[in-house]
Protein backbone atom coordinates (compact mmCIF):
# COMPACT_ATOMS: atom_id res chain seq x y z
CA UNK A 1 0.00 0.00 0.00
CA UNK A 2 1.45 3.47 -1.05
CA UNK A 3 2.83 5.23 2.43
CA UNK A 4 2.03 9.28 2.21
CA UNK A 5 5.38 11.00 2.05
CA UNK A 6 6.66 12.32 4.86
CA UNK A 7 5.83 15.67 4.39
CA UNK A 8 2.34 15.42 3.50
CA UNK A 9 0.20 17.49 5.12
CA UNK A 10 -1.36 16.02 8.32
CA UNK A 11 -4.63 16.26 10.91
CA UNK A 12 -4.83 15.78 14.18
CA UNK A 13 -7.76 13.40 15.00
CA UNK A 14 -7.51 12.77 18.61
CA UNK A 15 -5.10 14.23 21.19
CA UNK A 16 -4.26 13.85 25.03
CA UNK A 17 -7.37 13.63 27.06
CA UNK A 18 -9.57 12.61 23.61
CA UNK A 19 -7.55 9.80 23.43
CA UNK A 20 -7.99 8.49 27.42
CA UNK A 21 -12.09 9.21 26.96
CA UNK A 22 -11.95 7.26 24.68
CA UNK A 23 -9.91 4.60 26.43
CA UNK A 24 -12.43 4.83 29.01
CA UNK A 25 -15.24 4.35 27.10
CA UNK A 26 -13.81 1.06 25.47
CA UNK A 27 -13.29 -0.33 28.77
CA UNK A 28 -17.30 0.19 30.02
CA UNK A 29 -17.96 -1.43 26.58
CA UNK A 30 -16.28 -4.37 27.33
CA UNK A 31 -17.23 -4.27 31.26
CA UNK A 32 -20.78 -4.17 29.83
CA UNK A 33 -20.41 -6.74 27.08
CA UNK A 34 -18.61 -9.38 28.85
CA UNK A 35 -20.78 -8.85 32.17
CA UNK A 36 -17.88 -7.41 34.24
CA UNK A 37 -14.78 -8.41 32.59
CA UNK A 38 -14.77 -11.84 34.35
CA UNK A 39 -12.78 -14.90 32.40
CA UNK A 40 -11.10 -12.07 30.51
CA UNK A 41 -7.47 -11.46 29.48
CA UNK A 42 -7.01 -8.86 27.21
CA UNK A 43 -3.74 -9.59 25.16
CA UNK A 44 -1.76 -6.25 23.34
CA UNK A 45 -0.47 -6.94 19.89
CA UNK A 46 3.29 -4.91 19.57
CA UNK A 47 3.40 -2.18 19.33
CA UNK A 48 1.05 0.40 20.74
CA UNK A 49 -1.73 -2.76 21.03
CA UNK A 50 0.61 -3.57 24.45
CA UNK A 51 0.45 0.12 26.22
CA UNK A 52 -2.99 0.08 25.40
CA UNK A 53 -3.97 -3.33 26.54
CA UNK A 54 -2.32 -1.92 29.97
CA UNK A 55 -4.82 1.17 30.28
CA UNK A 56 -7.63 -0.68 29.18
CA UNK A 57 -7.17 -3.20 32.13
CA UNK A 58 -6.03 -0.12 34.80
CA UNK A 59 -9.35 1.80 33.80
CA UNK A 60 -11.60 -1.96 33.96
CA UNK A 61 -9.89 -1.58 37.71
CA UNK A 62 -10.48 1.43 38.44
CA UNK A 63 -14.37 0.98 37.58
CA UNK A 64 -15.05 -1.78 39.08
CA UNK A 65 -12.12 -3.40 40.75
CA UNK A 66 -11.92 -6.32 38.58
CA UNK A 67 -8.09 -7.22 37.81
CA UNK A 68 -8.31 -8.55 34.07
CA UNK A 69 -5.01 -10.08 33.12
CA UNK A 70 -2.67 -8.88 30.56
CA UNK A 71 -0.20 -9.86 27.81
CA UNK A 72 1.11 -9.41 24.65
CA UNK A 73 1.19 -11.47 21.71
CA UNK A 74 3.39 -11.09 18.66
CA UNK A 75 2.36 -11.41 15.19
CA UNK A 76 5.37 -11.15 13.61
CA UNK A 77 6.24 -14.90 12.56
CA UNK A 78 2.21 -15.34 11.46
CA UNK A 79 2.33 -12.56 9.17
CA UNK A 80 1.19 -13.15 5.25
CA UNK A 81 3.61 -10.55 4.14
CA UNK A 82 6.84 -11.70 5.66
CA UNK A 83 8.28 -12.51 2.52
CA UNK A 84 7.76 -9.01 0.97
CA UNK A 85 9.54 -7.08 3.06
CA UNK A 86 13.10 -7.10 5.07
CA UNK A 87 13.52 -9.54 8.10
CA UNK A 88 11.44 -7.65 10.38
CA UNK A 89 12.47 -8.22 14.45
CA UNK A 90 10.74 -9.79 16.65
CA UNK A 91 8.32 -8.54 19.59
CA UNK A 92 7.85 -9.97 22.86
CA UNK A 93 4.79 -12.43 23.16
CA UNK A 94 4.02 -13.28 26.96
CA UNK A 95 0.64 -14.91 28.27
CA UNK A 96 -0.42 -14.09 31.91
CA UNK A 97 0.77 -17.03 34.34
CA UNK A 98 -2.93 -18.16 34.05
CA UNK A 99 -2.79 -18.93 30.28
CA UNK A 100 -5.67 -18.21 27.92
CA UNK A 101 -6.93 -22.25 28.05
CA UNK A 102 -10.89 -21.56 28.18
CA UNK A 103 -10.90 -17.87 28.99
CA UNK A 104 -12.23 -14.96 27.00
CA UNK A 105 -9.80 -13.48 24.76
CA UNK A 106 -9.74 -9.60 23.82
CA UNK A 107 -6.89 -8.83 21.55
CA UNK A 108 -6.09 -5.51 21.33
CA UNK A 109 -4.55 -3.37 18.44
CA UNK A 110 -4.19 0.46 17.85
CA UNK A 111 -5.33 -0.06 14.25
CA UNK A 112 -7.90 -1.88 12.47
CA UNK A 113 -7.24 -1.92 8.25
CA UNK A 114 -6.80 -4.43 6.28
CA UNK A 115 -7.71 -6.88 8.88
CA UNK A 116 -4.58 -9.17 8.05
CA UNK A 117 -2.66 -8.16 11.35
CA UNK A 118 -5.74 -9.71 12.87
CA UNK A 119 -5.95 -12.50 10.72
CA UNK A 120 -1.92 -13.48 12.14
CA UNK A 121 -3.45 -12.68 15.73
CA UNK A 122 -5.69 -15.46 15.69
CA UNK A 123 -3.30 -18.07 13.86
CA UNK A 124 -1.14 -17.01 16.38
CA UNK A 125 -3.50 -17.12 19.36
CA UNK A 126 -3.96 -20.75 17.77
CA UNK A 127 -0.66 -22.28 18.86
CA UNK A 128 -0.55 -21.01 22.05
CA UNK A 129 -4.16 -22.44 23.63
CA UNK A 130 -8.12 -22.49 23.46
CA UNK A 131 -9.76 -19.49 24.13
CA UNK A 132 -13.26 -20.18 24.81
CA UNK A 133 -14.12 -17.11 22.93
CA UNK A 134 -11.48 -14.04 20.93
CA UNK A 135 -12.97 -10.83 20.48
CA UNK A 136 -11.29 -7.55 19.22
CA UNK A 137 -11.00 -4.27 20.45
CA UNK A 138 -9.03 -0.90 18.61
CA UNK A 139 -8.33 2.24 18.81
CA UNK A 140 -9.17 3.46 15.58
CA UNK A 141 -10.96 1.72 12.54
CA UNK A 142 -9.76 2.98 9.69
CA UNK A 143 -11.98 0.72 7.03
CA UNK A 144 -10.63 -1.00 3.91
CA UNK A 145 -11.04 -4.19 5.12
CA UNK A 146 -9.60 -6.77 2.91
CA UNK A 147 -10.98 -10.04 4.83
CA UNK A 148 -14.20 -10.63 6.69
CA UNK A 149 -12.99 -9.38 9.83
CA UNK A 150 -14.60 -6.67 12.38
CA UNK A 151 -13.69 -5.53 15.45
CA UNK A 152 -16.17 -5.76 18.73
CA UNK A 153 -14.84 -2.60 20.05
CA UNK A 154 -14.07 0.19 18.43
CA UNK A 155 -12.42 3.65 19.75
CA UNK A 156 -13.01 5.92 16.75
CA UNK A 157 -13.91 5.29 13.36
CA UNK A 158 -12.40 7.46 11.05
CA UNK A 159 -13.66 7.47 7.30
CA UNK A 160 -10.03 7.12 5.20
CA UNK A 161 -8.65 7.26 1.53
CA UNK A 162 -5.97 4.60 0.65
CA UNK A 163 -3.75 7.24 0.27
CA UNK A 164 -3.84 8.26 3.78
CA UNK A 165 -2.02 6.88 6.86
CA UNK A 166 -3.32 6.86 10.35
CA UNK A 167 -0.49 7.15 13.12
CA UNK A 168 -1.50 6.51 16.51
CA UNK A 169 0.77 7.68 19.31
CA UNK A 170 1.04 6.33 22.63
CA UNK A 171 3.01 8.29 25.47
CA UNK A 172 4.41 4.95 26.89
CA UNK A 173 5.87 4.54 23.10
CA UNK A 174 6.00 7.90 21.79
CA UNK A 175 5.95 10.60 24.28
CA UNK A 176 2.77 11.45 23.83
CA UNK A 177 -1.06 10.25 22.88
CA UNK A 178 -1.78 11.47 19.41
CA UNK A 179 -4.43 9.87 16.76
CA UNK A 180 -3.01 11.34 13.37
CA UNK A 181 -4.32 11.15 10.17
CA UNK A 182 -1.60 12.13 6.85
CA UNK A 183 -1.73 12.58 3.55
CA UNK A 184 -4.86 13.47 1.58
CA UNK A 185 -5.38 16.47 2.45
CA UNK A 186 -5.42 19.03 -0.24
CA UNK B 1 20.83 -8.18 7.31
CA UNK B 2 23.19 -10.38 6.43
CA UNK B 3 22.89 -13.03 3.45
CA UNK B 4 25.12 -15.60 4.69
CA UNK B 5 26.66 -16.93 8.27
CA UNK B 6 30.48 -17.95 7.41
CA UNK B 7 31.97 -16.20 10.20
CA UNK B 8 31.67 -14.44 13.17
CA UNK B 9 33.34 -12.07 11.75
CA UNK B 10 30.43 -11.24 9.43
CA UNK B 11 28.46 -9.88 12.43
CA UNK B 12 28.66 -6.43 14.07
CA UNK B 13 27.96 -5.64 17.50
CA UNK B 14 24.01 -4.88 16.19
CA UNK B 15 23.50 -7.42 14.19
CA UNK B 16 24.82 -9.81 17.19
CA UNK B 17 22.65 -8.18 19.73
CA UNK B 18 19.54 -8.98 16.91
CA UNK B 19 19.92 -12.67 17.11
CA UNK B 20 20.64 -13.48 20.57
CA UNK B 21 17.07 -10.76 21.63
CA UNK B 22 15.23 -12.69 18.44
CA UNK B 23 16.85 -16.03 19.64
CA UNK B 24 15.67 -14.71 23.65
CA UNK B 25 11.94 -14.45 21.94
CA UNK B 26 12.54 -18.04 20.29
CA UNK B 27 13.35 -19.88 23.59
CA UNK B 28 9.90 -18.84 24.97
CA UNK B 29 8.25 -20.95 22.13
CA UNK B 30 9.93 -24.34 23.92
CA UNK B 31 7.36 -23.68 26.54
CA UNK B 32 4.84 -23.97 24.43
CA UNK B 33 2.50 -27.13 23.75
CA UNK B 34 3.02 -26.25 19.77
CA UNK B 35 6.49 -25.83 19.14
CA UNK B 36 5.84 -24.90 15.57
CA UNK B 37 6.26 -21.44 13.87
CA UNK B 38 5.24 -20.81 10.27
CA UNK B 39 8.06 -18.22 9.03
CA UNK B 40 9.84 -20.23 6.84
CA UNK B 41 7.09 -22.55 5.66
CA UNK B 42 7.94 -24.02 2.13
CA UNK B 43 11.68 -23.44 2.74
CA UNK B 44 13.47 -25.44 2.26
CA UNK B 45 17.06 -26.05 4.36
CA UNK B 46 19.79 -28.86 3.68
CA UNK B 47 22.02 -29.83 6.31
CA UNK B 48 25.16 -30.70 4.20
CA UNK B 49 27.61 -32.44 6.87
CA UNK B 50 31.01 -33.84 5.84
CA UNK B 51 32.39 -34.67 9.15
CA UNK B 52 30.41 -36.64 12.58
CA UNK B 53 28.50 -34.25 14.64
CA UNK B 54 25.81 -34.84 16.93
CA UNK B 55 24.53 -32.02 18.76
CA UNK B 56 25.30 -29.46 15.88
CA UNK B 57 23.12 -31.18 13.40
CA UNK B 58 20.21 -32.00 15.29
CA UNK B 59 20.16 -28.52 16.61
CA UNK B 60 19.66 -27.38 13.48
CA UNK B 61 17.18 -29.70 12.30
CA UNK B 62 15.08 -29.09 15.13
CA UNK B 63 15.40 -25.59 14.43
CA UNK B 64 14.75 -25.51 10.69
CA UNK B 65 11.91 -27.89 12.01
CA UNK B 66 10.32 -25.39 14.51
CA UNK B 67 9.92 -23.23 11.81
CA UNK B 68 7.95 -25.34 9.57
CA UNK B 69 11.09 -25.50 6.99
CA UNK B 70 11.72 -28.45 4.97
CA UNK B 71 15.14 -30.48 6.48
CA UNK B 72 17.05 -32.20 4.09
CA UNK B 73 19.99 -34.07 5.76
CA UNK B 74 22.52 -35.08 3.42
CA UNK B 75 25.95 -36.93 5.31
CA UNK B 76 29.11 -37.46 3.38
CA UNK B 77 28.53 -41.58 4.66
CA UNK B 78 26.44 -43.43 2.09
CA UNK B 79 26.39 -40.17 -0.65
CA UNK B 80 27.84 -40.14 -3.66
CA UNK B 81 30.70 -38.50 -1.79
CA UNK B 82 32.07 -41.56 -1.17
CA UNK B 83 32.35 -41.91 -5.24
CA UNK B 84 34.67 -38.95 -5.50
CA UNK B 85 31.70 -36.50 -5.82
CA UNK B 86 33.38 -32.46 -5.37
CA UNK B 87 32.16 -30.17 -2.85
CA UNK B 88 31.07 -28.12 -5.94
CA UNK B 89 28.95 -30.63 -7.74
CA UNK B 90 26.81 -31.36 -4.88
CA UNK B 91 26.11 -27.80 -4.32
CA UNK B 92 25.36 -27.45 -7.99
CA UNK B 93 23.08 -30.43 -7.44
CA UNK B 94 21.77 -28.41 -3.95
CA UNK B 95 21.50 -25.33 -6.57
CA UNK B 96 19.12 -27.38 -8.76
CA UNK B 97 17.11 -28.85 -5.97
CA UNK B 98 16.03 -25.04 -4.64
CA UNK B 99 17.64 -25.43 -1.35
CA UNK B 100 17.25 -21.85 0.45
CA UNK B 101 19.24 -22.31 2.79
CA UNK B 102 22.92 -24.85 2.98
CA UNK B 103 24.34 -25.46 6.43
CA UNK B 104 27.61 -26.87 6.33
CA UNK B 105 29.96 -28.89 7.90
CA UNK B 106 33.30 -29.50 6.60
CA UNK B 107 37.31 -30.83 7.44
CA UNK B 108 38.33 -28.03 5.46
CA UNK B 109 38.93 -24.79 6.35
CA UNK B 110 37.01 -22.02 4.11
CA UNK B 111 34.29 -24.62 2.84
CA UNK B 112 31.19 -22.58 3.40
CA UNK B 113 33.33 -19.31 1.86
CA UNK B 114 33.76 -21.68 -1.62
CA UNK B 115 30.13 -23.10 -0.86
CA UNK B 116 28.71 -19.67 -1.12
CA UNK B 117 30.06 -18.45 -4.53
CA UNK B 118 28.56 -21.88 -6.04
CA UNK B 119 25.07 -21.65 -4.73
CA UNK B 120 21.89 -18.75 -4.42
CA UNK B 121 21.23 -19.59 -1.02
CA UNK B 122 22.22 -18.49 2.43
CA UNK B 123 25.29 -20.55 3.82
CA UNK B 124 25.65 -20.98 7.26
CA UNK B 125 28.85 -22.35 8.78
CA UNK B 126 28.12 -25.70 11.37
CA UNK B 127 31.91 -26.02 11.72
CA UNK B 128 34.86 -25.80 8.97
CA UNK B 129 38.16 -27.82 10.38
CA UNK B 130 40.25 -25.54 12.31
CA UNK B 131 38.43 -22.43 11.16
CA UNK B 132 35.25 -21.07 12.61
CA UNK B 133 32.08 -22.50 13.98
CA UNK B 134 29.70 -18.91 14.28
CA UNK B 135 26.43 -20.61 15.48
CA UNK B 136 28.62 -21.67 18.32
CA UNK B 137 29.77 -18.79 19.43
CA UNK B 138 26.13 -17.21 19.32
CA UNK B 139 24.75 -19.93 21.46
CA UNK B 140 27.30 -19.30 23.99
CA UNK B 141 27.05 -15.57 24.28
CA UNK B 142 23.44 -16.08 24.81
CA UNK B 143 24.24 -18.63 27.37
CA UNK B 144 26.59 -15.73 29.20
CA UNK B 145 23.70 -13.19 28.67
CA UNK B 146 21.24 -15.23 29.91
CA UNK B 147 23.08 -16.20 33.23
CA UNK B 148 25.29 -13.00 34.12
CA UNK B 149 23.02 -10.59 32.45
CA UNK B 150 25.67 -9.05 30.29
CA UNK B 151 28.48 -9.43 27.74
CA UNK B 152 30.04 -5.83 27.51
CA UNK B 153 32.82 -6.01 30.10
CA UNK B 154 32.60 -9.71 30.81
CA UNK B 155 36.24 -11.38 31.34
CA UNK B 156 35.80 -14.62 29.99
CA UNK B 157 38.66 -17.20 29.48
CA UNK B 158 39.08 -19.88 27.00
CA UNK B 159 40.83 -22.56 27.83
CA UNK B 160 42.85 -25.62 26.60
CA UNK B 161 43.78 -26.82 22.76
CA UNK B 162 42.68 -23.23 21.39
CA UNK B 163 44.87 -24.24 18.18
CA UNK B 164 42.39 -26.54 16.82
CA UNK B 165 39.13 -25.33 17.94
CA UNK B 166 36.66 -23.48 15.66
CA UNK B 167 34.72 -22.61 18.64
CA UNK B 168 37.60 -20.48 20.69
CA UNK B 169 38.10 -18.72 16.45
CA UNK B 170 34.23 -17.56 16.43
CA UNK B 171 33.86 -17.12 20.33
CA UNK B 172 37.20 -14.42 20.26
CA UNK B 173 35.34 -12.32 17.37
CA UNK B 174 32.29 -12.36 18.67
CA UNK B 175 32.77 -11.83 22.11
CA UNK B 176 35.24 -8.99 21.59
CA UNK B 177 32.80 -7.46 19.08
CA UNK B 178 30.19 -7.93 21.91
CA UNK B 179 32.58 -6.00 24.35
CA UNK B 180 33.59 -8.81 26.82
CA UNK B 181 38.03 -9.12 27.30
CA UNK B 182 38.70 -12.39 26.64
CA UNK B 183 42.21 -14.45 27.69
CA UNK B 184 43.01 -17.60 25.82
CA UNK B 185 44.94 -19.67 28.26
CA UNK B 186 46.91 -23.14 27.62
CA UNK B 187 50.24 -24.45 26.50
CA UNK B 188 52.09 -22.19 23.93
CA UNK B 189 52.26 -25.13 21.81
CA UNK B 190 48.41 -24.81 21.24
CA UNK B 191 48.30 -21.21 21.43
CA UNK B 192 48.24 -19.77 17.58
CA UNK B 193 49.29 -16.43 16.81
CA UNK B 194 46.35 -14.64 14.31
CA UNK B 195 43.66 -14.66 17.00
CA UNK B 196 45.94 -13.59 19.96
CA UNK B 197 46.18 -10.66 18.62
CA UNK B 198 42.35 -9.40 19.69
CA UNK B 199 42.95 -11.73 22.78
CA UNK B 200 45.07 -11.65 26.15
CA UNK B 201 47.17 -14.61 26.28
CA UNK B 202 48.64 -16.64 29.56
CA UNK B 203 50.12 -19.82 30.06
CA UNK B 204 48.48 -20.22 33.91
CA UNK B 205 45.54 -21.10 34.32
CA UNK B 206 45.46 -20.41 38.28
CA UNK B 207 46.50 -16.45 37.77
CA UNK B 208 43.56 -16.08 35.62
CA UNK B 209 40.97 -18.25 37.11
CA UNK B 210 40.15 -15.58 40.46
CA UNK B 211 39.55 -12.92 37.36
CA UNK B 212 37.53 -14.78 35.11
CA UNK B 213 33.41 -14.16 35.10
CA UNK B 214 33.25 -17.39 32.38
CA UNK B 215 35.75 -20.09 32.09
CA UNK B 216 35.33 -21.70 28.75
CA UNK B 217 37.07 -25.34 28.73
CA UNK B 218 37.85 -26.55 25.13
CA UNK B 219 38.06 -30.13 24.07
CA UNK B 220 40.92 -31.50 23.28
CA UNK B 221 41.29 -32.58 19.64
CA UNK B 222 43.57 -35.66 19.65
CA UNK B 223 41.68 -36.23 15.77
CA UNK B 224 43.53 -33.18 14.84
CA UNK B 225 46.80 -33.54 16.16
CA UNK B 226 49.94 -34.59 14.13
CA UNK B 227 52.48 -33.93 16.32
CA UNK B 228 52.78 -33.54 19.76
CA UNK B 229 51.62 -30.72 21.29
CA UNK B 230 52.50 -31.68 24.72
CA UNK B 231 54.32 -34.12 26.84
CA UNK B 232 51.14 -36.25 28.19
CA UNK B 233 47.27 -36.11 28.69
CA UNK B 234 48.10 -36.78 32.47
CA UNK B 235 50.76 -33.71 32.46
CA UNK B 236 47.63 -31.71 30.27
CA UNK B 237 44.97 -32.15 32.89
CA UNK B 238 47.60 -31.72 35.84
CA UNK B 239 48.12 -27.85 34.16
CA UNK B 240 45.02 -27.02 32.69
CA UNK B 241 42.12 -29.33 34.07
CA UNK B 242 39.27 -27.86 35.24
CA UNK B 243 39.12 -29.60 38.77
CA UNK B 244 36.88 -29.27 42.20
CA UNK B 245 39.57 -27.17 43.75
CA UNK B 246 40.33 -24.85 40.85
CA UNK B 247 36.77 -24.47 40.23
CA UNK B 248 36.86 -22.91 43.77
CA UNK B 249 39.29 -20.15 42.65
CA UNK B 250 36.69 -19.20 40.80
CA UNK B 251 34.74 -15.99 41.96
CA UNK B 252 31.31 -17.46 43.19
CA UNK B 253 29.48 -15.84 39.97
CA UNK B 254 31.41 -17.46 37.99
CA UNK B 255 30.27 -19.84 35.30
CA UNK B 256 32.05 -22.74 33.42
CA UNK B 257 31.12 -23.57 29.46
CA UNK B 258 32.31 -26.69 27.57
CA UNK B 259 31.20 -26.85 23.74
CA UNK B 260 30.87 -30.61 24.42
CA UNK B 261 31.69 -33.16 23.60
CA UNK B 262 33.33 -34.00 26.70
CA UNK B 263 36.57 -35.59 27.66
CA UNK B 264 35.69 -35.90 31.26
CA UNK B 265 38.71 -36.13 33.80
CA UNK B 266 41.23 -34.73 31.16
CA UNK B 267 40.28 -30.89 30.23
CA UNK B 268 37.06 -30.83 33.14
CA UNK B 269 36.32 -33.25 35.94
CA UNK B 270 33.18 -34.88 35.93
CA UNK B 271 32.38 -33.19 39.27
CA UNK B 272 33.07 -29.77 37.53
CA UNK B 273 30.96 -31.19 34.47
CA UNK B 274 27.85 -31.51 36.50
CA UNK B 275 27.91 -28.84 38.93
CA UNK B 276 25.03 -26.27 38.69
CA UNK B 277 27.57 -23.71 38.16
CA UNK B 278 28.60 -25.25 34.60
CA UNK B 279 26.09 -24.52 32.06
CA UNK B 280 27.03 -27.51 29.50
CA UNK B 281 23.58 -28.67 29.02
CA UNK B 282 22.11 -25.25 28.88
CA UNK B 283 24.23 -24.69 25.89
CA UNK B 284 22.71 -27.76 24.01
CA UNK B 285 19.09 -26.14 24.65
CA UNK B 286 20.13 -23.08 23.72
CA UNK B 287 21.74 -24.09 20.34
CA UNK B 288 18.44 -24.78 19.10
CA UNK B 289 16.77 -21.17 20.11
CA UNK B 290 19.69 -19.43 18.57
CA UNK B 291 19.64 -21.31 15.26
CA UNK B 292 15.88 -20.22 14.95
CA UNK B 293 17.27 -16.91 15.27
CA UNK B 294 19.74 -17.11 12.28
CA UNK B 295 17.84 -19.07 10.35
CA UNK B 296 14.99 -16.71 10.52
CA UNK B 297 17.29 -13.53 9.71
CA UNK B 298 18.63 -15.19 7.09
CA UNK B 299 15.52 -16.64 5.43
CA UNK B 300 12.18 -14.93 6.81
CA UNK B 301 12.64 -11.63 4.84
CA UNK B 302 12.68 -10.66 0.93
Amino acid sequence: MAQPRADAPSKIILAGSDLSRVVDRIAHQILEKTSGATGTVLLGIPTRGVPLAHRLAARIHAFEGVEVPVGSLDITLYRDDLRLKATRALGKTELPPGGIDGLRVILVDDVLFSGRSVRAALDALKDLGRPSSVQLAVLVDRGHRQLPIRADYVGKNIPTALSESVKVAVTEVDGADEVRLIGGLA
Amino acid sequence: MIKHLRSAADLDAETATLILDTAAEMAALSGREVKKLPALRGRTVVNLFYEDSTRTRISFEAAAKRLSADVINFSAKGSSVSKGESLKDTALTLQAMGADAVVIRHSASGAPHRLANWVEGSVVNAGDGTHEHPTQALLDAYTMRSRLGRLDGLRVAIVGDVLHSRVARSNVLLLTTLGAHVTLVGPPTLIPRDISAKAQVSYDLDAVLPESDVVMMLRVQTERMQDSYFPSAREYSRRYGLDVPRLQKMPEHAIVMHPGPMNRGMEIAPEVADSPRSTIVEQVANGVSVRMAVLYLLLGGK
